[in-house]
């Protein structure tokens, strides 16, 4: 976990607009931005924005925390698939274990991902939540 | 390219050493595996660790363990590929061996993990995640490995109780291990009745976190035989990666990693799944062991799960696996592990595994998994 300042302003892009990157050559859109295409492996820097949409490919609840996330247990993270293709780690928010399926559709909201003490910068990002009825 | 032999093994216990450091783990495996090679230097020293400087603030294992040695002046080295490290290790010393650029070399994997306590250890582990965007989002192993699960258990239909035999095996075959760190039987009951600690993977399906030390002597298999009156051979030995974090991976459930190392190590031993005699897997999670059975040719997509179900894996089965307790019974000690398997490997093909001798066990194969399958090694032993 990082609680360096650089390193979270460095990433704030992707923690909170979702930017990633469209390979020019086949057009796969890559999240997170890596500058190579995971498919055909050519240069792939163009930036493309992913709309937040998905659906719950796979989750699971954190009883036993990591160092830094121990205050926010239990808690849910997820594999959501983005409507764009690229699947992303994710915790999912204001819905409980219970109500959670595979093949959901969440959307991205973005939110407080930990906290690091009176002294330290709170960290924010994205998070998944059941999307809204109408 | 020349073949390599291993022609000494050592191990400490595995269990919470609270009284013993890193540096007298390491070198009671080192003394261990000299002693049993029958000599008293070596050309050079791979040490497999993953945690030293996050759990004990100390890195620089390969001057640290040859000075320890007495060895200084010694080419000495830290590999370091999350769990696999211990394998990895291993492998640097088969391509220096290999290469005919040194003759005797000591592969030592080593971890000492219970310097830390719970969320510390947790936390570290994760370093083998990917820290930008899997561990920033509060991920730890055990939910990554419930995430694998649970997509599992969806896709095939499984129930959370179908994986109880590989846990049942494990300790089973523990309990005849003085080395393994747990020595009590489950149950089917006891394993049911376990907790859940990342939803659908309970307590029972995770393995240990522990201390631990296991090495190896490697020397050329051309004149092992004059070293060593039990010599086995490496007949296989491969390393693959897979990209760092499971989401980025085009199909979560394959473990491509598992495939294409345990087919580059078939290909050079030139061997098939049927020839494998015993597997020592890396059952750090029972959906691994699953998957690992899966990719490497012994089961079909989803089906993993079967082996452990029908009895196949057990000691008197078609394809032994764990046979000395594996990661979930002998313990895990993540740098040590994939030197654990190599040295319970070398046991069963010497014949010296007391009760747990896998019967006319000719060609055993070992698979180390770093992180949660970014990095994949696989091994393959035989008699010389």
């Amino acid at each position: 976990m990082s609680g360096k300042v650089a390193h979270d302003w460095r990433l704030k892009g992707q923690r909170y607009r979702l930017e990633g990157e469209e390979c020019p050559h086949c057009r796969v859109k890559i999240f997170p931005p890596r500058d190579i295409c995971p498919e055909c492996h050519k240069p792939a820097k163009e930036p493309y924005r992913l709309s937040g949409r998905g659906e719950v490919y796979t989750y699971s609840t954190v009883n036993n925390a990591p160092g830094g996330f121990e205050e926010y247990t239990p808690y849910t993270v997820a594999l959501v698939k983005l409507e764009e293709g690229p699947m992303i780690t994710a915790q999912l928010t204001d819905v409980t274990p219970e109500n959670v399926k595979i093949g959901m559709p969440v959307e991205m909201v973005t939110r407080k991902l930990r906290a690091q003490g009176d002294e330290g910068t709170i960290i924010y990002g994205y998070k998944f939540r059941p999307v809204l009825q109408a | 390219m020349r073949d390599v032999a291993i022609i000494g093994i050592g191990q400490t216990p595995v269990g919470e050493h609270w009284d013993t450091s890193l540096r007298h783990l390491a070198l009671q495996a080192a003394l261990n595996a000299l002693h049993d090679a029958n000599i008293e230097k070596v050309d050079a020293i791979y040490v497999g660790n993953m945690l030293s400087g996050e759990v004990g603030g100390q890195e620089h294992l390969g001057a640290l363990v040859a000075d320890s040695l007495g060895m200084s002046g010694v080419e000495a080295l830290k590999i370091e590929a999350a769990c696999a490290s211990g394998a990895a290790a291993l492998r640097v010393g088969i391509l220096a061996i290999a290469s005919g650029m040194l003759d005797l070399v000591l592969v030592l994997g080593v971890e000492k993990l219970t310097d830390t306590l719970g969320g510390e250890t947790t936390a570290a582990l994760a370093l083998a995640a990917d820290a930008e965007y899997e561990v920033s989002q509060g991920i730890s192993f055990v939910a990554l490995n419930a995430l694998l699960m649970r997509r599992y258990m969806h896709d095939y239909g499984w129930r959370g109780d179908d994986f109880a035999n590989f846990v049942i095996n494990a300790h089973a075959n523990a309990l005849n291990n003085p080395n393994a760190m747990f020595h009590r039987r489950v149950t089917p009951e006891s394993y049911a009745r376990s907790a859940l600690i990342a939803d659908p993977v309970k307590l029972f399906d995770a393995s240990p976190v522990c201390d631990g030390a296991a090495a190896v002597v490697l020397a050329p298999a051309e004149y092992a035989r004059t070293l060593s009156p039990a010599p086995v051979r490496i007949r296989g030995s491969a390393v693959a990666t897979a990209p760092l974090a499971v989401h980025s991976r085009k199909d979560p459930l394959a473990l491509a990693a598992a495939r294409l190392s345990a087919r580059r190590a078939y290909e050079m031993a030139q061997i098939t799944p049927q020839d494998v005699d015993f597997f020592e897997l890396h059952d750090a999670f029972t959906i691994m062991s699953a998957l690992s059975l899966e990719a490497a040719g012994f089961a079909e997509r989803g089906q993993g799960v079967r082996l452990a179900l029908e009895g196949d894996i057990t000691l008197q089965g078609r394809l032994p696996v764990a046979t000395l307790g594996g990661l979930k019974a002998r313990g895990h000690p993540v740098g040590a592990t994939g030197m654990y398997q190599v040295v319970e490997a070398v046991l069963q093909l010497r014949g010296l595994a007391g009760e747990n001798q896998v019967p006319a066990a000719c060609i055993g194969m070992t698979q180390n998994i770093g992180g949660s399958g970014a990095t994949i090694i696989t091994h393959i032993l035989e008699m010389a």
